[in-house]
This record gives structure tokens, C-alpha cells and sequence, in this order.
């Protein structure tokens, strides 16, 4: 999701650098082969076209530069770009195809200037985004599309009413036809605008298509053809300015409970839910104290953000006194409308923890609530992951399993045990010498070779043991008594039953 | 003359009501009573079980590792005992992660019901796990520490009641000569937790774990101390089977043992 609309962080502009000593083609997989999507100037140069395969365009050239096509990146920016447009040249712009914009610039180009001014502008913003651009401007949208795509000008404003005679030259293709009717006017010997425009309109209906006359009115400006803009999303935002500076914190609670009151009304309507809000107050002196919250899962209830709110509450300094207080919604979802609580409450419902996290995450921080999930494999200290506290983890193997665990396995000293495969019998630990009364084991544990290669014929042998006094350790050894290359036979303690 | 008596018994009886008004309400304010299903425990156990809405201490009997994870232990296995329901939830704050989740599971506490709390220090653990307790959307709420004086015990136990929720605080030793349950504090009971020998199995193995379960102190009964054996994977802890019978205790931990 772009950032313009709610969406978490924003991707940094990239700036392409177009090195032109070496040719470069996007390609993309249609079907079984791979066809250049695009070529930049040197490769069409050398000869290299969009729909040519891959493969001939590599024998043809041999320093060619060929990357993947990126359809999706490519919408995306094509997106953003509409809604930088409506948020600062117009308010009505949209995408226009795969690979345009339209601009609706009535009664706004003089904010810039003029219309020849406000084109090189926008040239001029798109190179230093590392675009290349062409910009028409005409009466209709058909014309300016076809204009910017044919024109051969790189800023190009039509007079009004000067469709017909501008067009007149271009390609039919010009006209945003579809493909049959493309063919159709091929065979017919239809080449330019021209020839359509001096076609009698009822055979051209029956030949090219309906659509084709549709297109080529609106074109010429006979059919009214709307641009249905891009509305940009605003965060949800609530103000209160206040009579009288305030600065104790039971008129600050106040103003932040209204604020919120007001917020929920906002997100109803809009069918959100908030996971970051932000709260500003502005001081009389000019500063501005900010305090912001974060819920776990997207919420609309008053009583949660209030709460939230109140623990933070000592974080905000009034000094003089607050003035004004802002409620922004940085990060918002959607939300539906949830169903009231039904009069029949099911035992089976599991009470909801969200509310709950938010308010431990507020007061401890975001790494200090988690679960433990398993991890796939079978080293002890690697076979648990820290996860999300909203997260459902699974289950571990049945194996029996310590309780504790020690930070690092800490050395045996002085053991006595029989090879290979019994518990030991006694050693000593911290300087305290234990007898085993009861051991079980072994449990084989290999090292995992795809990791390192010290863990390539690594062998743990894991024996539960009980000691004289009751108490039950878990102890390896490593390596399986047997081969060397295991392991070195030290006696290890990972963990403690109870 | 009649009118004496009746003057006299009336305020009696007001005084009667207002006691009993009382009691019930002391009653109502204690939770869910959990009971261990040992009748040599609960029989014992001033509220006949462990109550509900009330903040208990459990130590280890000594500063041993060993001693340390079947505190533990006795712990996990309370807590899964008061979240049979599917979809509870435990909090557990603690200030350092050792833990092993695969051994607790064991204990009956699964990963997805165990959600833990980690606070910078041991003030910082006590408050969140005094914002768990007082929540309520928590079935248990354990924590560790090695320090809790009678301020914080307090504030633990008015946090449970209201919040209606058990509080499980897992006293850790500090030092080795300093007794974790040597000051008073506001708990409800005082456990004391620690290994004992096992019932030798007949074949080489080792068999179910026996604790020393001590009660030190509880409101409204006596201290005493039992042998148990340890608990088994849904939380419940069991009697030893006593001397007589002692062979057919060993078939039983063989049995579970395989």
C-alpha cells in the first residue's frame, strides 16, 4: 500500500542512474518464451524492439543488459505519481493506462505560470525522479492521449478547436482502439485519424466497431469522456482549540477524551480502525508535545485509546498551558462494523487479549510481551523462537524436556560413566559432587551440517539424570563414544527438571 | 419487662445479619476455589483448594538449581490447572528469560497459552504483572522475583481480588543464606518446594519426580508438609503410593515412565 494511503513507512525514491555507454531491455514471460517488454534509446538504436524475444535480442547484441520487467512496481508508481498530481497540481488526475497520466489542468496552470511553464515544470520534476516523459495538453483526453503518444514533441499544447487538424496525421492506433479493430482498419486501408474522420459513420460503426466511432468523437470532443480522479487518502484528524490555556491533568484527560469521542465518530463513518494515533498539543509557547500510541489490532474502542492515552498522560510537560490539541491517525485499517455482544454469551468465546497487550506494550515496550513459538529443529536452543504476542504457535515433540535452561551448557568435571551409551554415574558440577541414583538416555541429538561445518559430524548424547538428593539434570556428552569425530567426550549440564 | 429481652436480642440479631453480611461479602470477594484433588492436600488447605482470587508465594526449599525448576514446575502446573479453558491465557513476568517453553508444555502449559512479560527490572515485573492481574482477562498470572516486599505483596493481593484473578509469585533466592520467605507478607499461602528422592523404578530408568510440598503459612489453617509426586503433563500433581504398596508404585511409574 502507498504511504499516501495509509500504509506503513514509505520506500525511498530511487534514482536511476541510466548508464547510456550499454544497451538494457526489461523482458517478461509470455507463455513459453521470454519477450522484451521495453528497451532504453541505445538498445532501440541498435535495432532492438518491445516483442522481439529475448534470445535473439542477446545473439543480436552481445553486451546486452537484460533485467526482469516489473509490471507491478510499475503500477504502483504510475499510482503514486496520480496522487502526488492530485495532492499538488490538480484535484483531478488519474492513471491513463499502463503508462500515462491524465491531468484535468483547467483553471489551475496559472498557479504555475502558464501551461508551457507548468509542462516544463513537470518534465523537469519527473527527471529528477529519473523519468522520461512527453506532456500534450488539448481540449479532449482522447486528443492529449494521443498527442503525448504520437505527437513526437516532448511538450506539446494544443490551441482549442484545433482537434480535427492536429489529429488528422496521427496513426489510428492513436485512437486507443482495440486490437480488432486495429486489424480491421489495416485491411480497409485505414491509416490516419484522417481517413476515419472523412468515413461516412454508419459503415464505419459496422466495421470497426462501435467503440471506434465512441473513440474517435471523443477524440475530436463530440462525446464527453469524464476523468474519474484519484481520490488521495487523508488520515483521519481531529482538532479541539481550546478557550483558556490548560495544564492540569484532569482538564488535559478531558480535552483527550472529546478528542477521541470525535476521532470514533470519524472512523465509524469511514469504516477504520486506528493502530497508531498520534496526539499533539500545542503549548502557547510554540512548542508542540507529542505522544503517540500503538494498538496491537486495529481498534475503534474509546475506552481502549482512552486508557492508552492515560498512561501516557505523564509524558506531556503543559508549562505555560496546552492551546490546542490535535488527534492524528498516522497508521490506520480497515475495519468493519463488529456485531454488539449477543445476549446469549458462549463459554467457548475466547476472551480477546488485544487490549490487554496494548496496555503491557505501553507500559514495558514493544520486544517485553512475547510468546515462545517452536522452531524447526532439533537443538534444544534453537528449537524455540521468540513470536508476536497475537501469534498461535504450535506444539514442540514429546520429548521430555528441562524446564530451565542454562544460558551456555556448563562443563563436567571429574566424570564417571560407562561407555557409550549409559548415564554417568557421578560428577561434579560447580565444585559439588553429585551421585546419580537414576538416569535415562541416551537421546541422540546430530549436529546440523547445513550450518556450520564444526557441526558436520557433531553428535550430542542427552541423558536425563536424578541425583542422590532428588534433583534431575540434563546432561550430554559430546560425541556418541564411538567414532571421534563426534565429539571429544566432554560431559556438559544444559538444563534442570524439576 | 417483656420488652428487655426482645431490645437485647434485637441488636443481636442486626449484629448477626451484619456478620454474616460481612462473611458473605469476604466470600464473595474470593475467587473460584481450585482444588488439587489430593484429599491429604485439600483437606488441609484453609479454603479447601487454592483460591482464585489471591496472590500465593512459592520458593524453592534451597538456593539449588534443581530445587529452583520444580518451584517451578509446581508453578506451571497451577497455572495450567486454572487455565483448562480453551483460549485462557497465562501471563508470565520475568525480568530474565530461562524458561524453556517445551518443558512448561509438559507441564501443561502450551506455547499458545503462555504469553510472557519482560521487564527491565524487578519493579517493572511486578507491574505488569500487577496490570495483568488487574485486567482480568487472564486465567493465572505467575511472577519471579527475588524481591517482594510487604508493599508490593499487598498491592499484588488487592490487584487479584479485584481483578479476580490468581496470582502465582514465584520467589526466587537471591543469596543462598537469605530465605526468600523469612519477611511477612500479604500472601494468601506460602508454599516452600523441593526435590526428593524418587521411587526407585524396578528396571534402569527414571521414573515420575517426587517434591516436598511445605505450606508455610495460609490464612485460616495450619502450616504442614507432604510428599507428592511431581506433576504430570495436564498439571495435577498425585500421592506416592504409601510403603506397603510400594511395588505396585513402581509398575505404576514404569508404566509411565515408558
Amino acid at each position: 500500500m502507498p504511504p499516501d494511503e495509509g500504509g506503513r513507512g514509505t520506500a525511498p525514491m530511487p534514482v536511476m542512474a541510466f548508464r547510456h555507454d550499454r544497451p538494457m531491455v526489461l523482458i517478461q514471460r509470455v507463455g513459453q518464451r521470454d519477450l522484451i517488454r521495453s528497451a532504453c534509446p541505445v538498445a532501440l538504436s541498435l535495432g532492438l524492439t518491445p516483442g522481439m524475444v529475448a534470445a535473439h535480442a542477446r545473439a543480436l547484441v552481445s553486451d546486452l543488459d537484460v533485467r526482469d520487467a516489473d509490471p507491478a512496481g510499475d503500477e504502483a508508481w504510475l499510482d503514486r505519481l496520480a496522487l502526488h498530481g492530485v495532492t499538488h497540481w490538480t484535484p483531478i488526475a488519474s492513471v491513463s493506462g499502463g503508462d500515462g497520466l491524465w491531468l484535468d489542468l483547467s483553471g489551475t496552470t496559472h498557479l504555475f505560470g502558464g501551461e508551457d511553464r507548468f509542462c516544463r515544470r513537470l518534465l523537469r520534476f519527473l527527471q529528477r525522479l529519473g523519468f522520461t516523459a512527453r506532456v500534450a495538453i488539448a481540449g479532449t483526453p482522447g486528443a492529449a492521449h494521443a498527442l503525448a503518444r504520437y505527437g513526437g514533441r516532448d511538450i506539446l499544447v494544443l490551441g482549442s478547436g484545433t482537434e480535427a487538424t492536429a489529429l488528422a496525421e496521427l496513426p489510428v492506433a492513436a485512437l486507443r482502439l482495440e486490437a480488432a479493430a486495429l486489424t480491421a482498419a489495416a485491411r480497409f486501408g485505414l491509416e490516419r485519424v484522417a481517413d476515419l474522420v472523412r468515413l461516412p459513420r454508419g459503415p464505419m460503426a459496422k466495421r470497426l466497431g462501435l467503440n471506434a466511432v465512441t473513440r474517435l468523437d471523443q477524440a475530436l470532443g463530440h462525446v464527453a469522456e469524464p476523468i474519474t480522479a484519484v481520490v488521495p487518502f487523508e488520515a483521519p484528524d481531529v482538532s479541539r482549540r481550546l478557550l483558556e490555556p490548560i495544564g492540569t491533568p484532569e482538564s488535559i484527560t478531558q480535552v483527550i477524551s472529546d478528542l477521541v469521542d470525535d476521532l470514533i465518530d470519524v472512523l465509524r463513518q469511514r469504516g477504520l480502525g486506528v493502530r497508531t494515533a498520534l496526539l499533539v498539543a500545542d503549548r502557547v509557547d510554540g512548542e508542540a508535545q507529542r505522544i503517540g500510541i500503538g494498538a496491537s489490532r486495529a481498534t475503534r474502542d474509546a475506552k481502549h485509546l482512552k486508557r492508552m492515552f492515560g498512561l501516557k498522560l505523564d509524558r506531556i510537560e503543559p508549562g505555560l498551558g496546552i492551546e490546542a490539541m490535535h488527534l492524528t491517525v498516522p497508521h490506520s485499517e480497515p475495519l468493519g462494523a463488529s456485531t454488539a455482544g449477543s445476549l446469549i454469551k458462549s463459554d467457548a468465546a475466547a476472551t480477546d487479549l488485544a487490549p490487554a497487550i496494548d496496555q503491557l506494550v505501553g507500559r514495558a515496550g514493544e520486544d517485553a510481551v512475547f510468546r515462545v513459538a517452536p522452531n524447526e529443529s532439533d537443538v534444544p536452543e534453537r528449537a524455540i523462537r521468540r513470536a508476536g504476542p497475537l501469534d498461535e504457535p504450535g506444539c514442540w515433540p514429546r520429548w521430555k524436556r528441562p524446564v530451565r535452561m542454562l544460558r551456555r551448557p556448563e562443563h563436567l568435571t571429574h566424570v564417571v560413566a560407562l561407555l557409550p551409551d549409559h548415564p554417568p554415574r557421578r560428577f561434579t558440577w560447580r565444585g559439588q559432587a553429585y551421585r546419580v541414583t537414576a538416569g535415562d538416555g541416551p537421546e541422540r541429538i546430530h549436529g546440523e551440517w547445513w550450518r556450520t561445518d564444526t557441526e558436520l559430524w557433531a553428535v550430542r548424547d542427552y541423558f536425563r539424570v536424578e541425583v542422590e538428593s532428588g534433583e534431575r539434570f540434563w546432561l550430554f556428552r559430546r560425541g556418541d563414544g564411538v567414532e571421534p569425530e563426534t565429539g571429544d567426550l566432554s560431559w556438559y549440564i544444559h538444563g534442570m527438571f524439576g | 419487662m417483656s420488652a428487655q429481652p426482645s431490645s437485647l436480642d434485637r441488636p443481636c440479631a442486626d449484629q448477626l445479619a451484619a456478620l454474616r453480611a460481612k462473611l458473605a461479602q469476604a466470600q464473595s470477594q474470593r475467587g473460584p476455589v481450585l482444588a488439587f484433588g489430593i484429599e491429604a492436600l485439600d483437606n488441609r488447605l484453609g479454603a479447601g483448594g487454592v483460591d482464585g482470587a489471591g496472590l500465593h508465594e512459592i520458593t524453592a526449599a534451597s538456593p539449588t538449581l534443581g530445587d529452583d525448576a520444580a518451584a517451578t514446575l509446581f508453578v506451571a502446573g497451577l497455572a495450567a490447572r486454572f487455565a483448562t479453558a480453551p483460549g485462557a491465557n497465562v501471563a508470565w513476568a520475568l525480568t530474565r528469560f530461562d524458561l524453556y517453553a517445551p518443558g512448561l508444555e509438559q507441564a501443561g502449559l502450551p506455547a499458545a497459552k503462555l504469553l510472557y512479560l519482560q521487564g527491565k527490572n524487578e519493579t517493572m515485573a511486578l507491574a505488569l504483572a500487577e496490570d495483568s492481574l488487574r485486567d482480568g482477562s487472564f486465567s493465572a498470572v505467575v511472577a519471579e522475583v527475588k524481591v517482594a516486599d510487604q508493599t508490593a505483596t499487598r498491592r499484588l493481593q488487592l490487584a487479584a481480588a479485584d481483578g479476580r484473578t490468581p496470582m502465582l509469585l514465584l520467589r526466587r533466592w537471591a543469596r543462598s543464606n537469605r530465605d526468600p520467605l523469612e519477611r511477612p507478607s500479604a500472601a494468601m499461602t506460602r508454599w516452600r518446594i523441593g526435590c526428593a528422592p524418587s521411587v526407585p523404578l524396578p528396571a534402569p530408568g527414571v521414573g515420575r519426580a517426587c517434591w516436598s510440598v511445605e505450606l508455610v503459612r495460609q490464612r485460616n489453617g495450619n502450616p504442614f508438609s507432604l510428599m507428592v509426586e511431581a506433576c504430570d503433563d495436564t498439571g495435577c500433581l498425585a500421592l506416592p503410593a504409601p510403603a506397603r504398596h510400594r511395588a505396585a508404585a513402581a509398575v505404576r511409574a514404569a508404566s509411565q515412565a515408558a
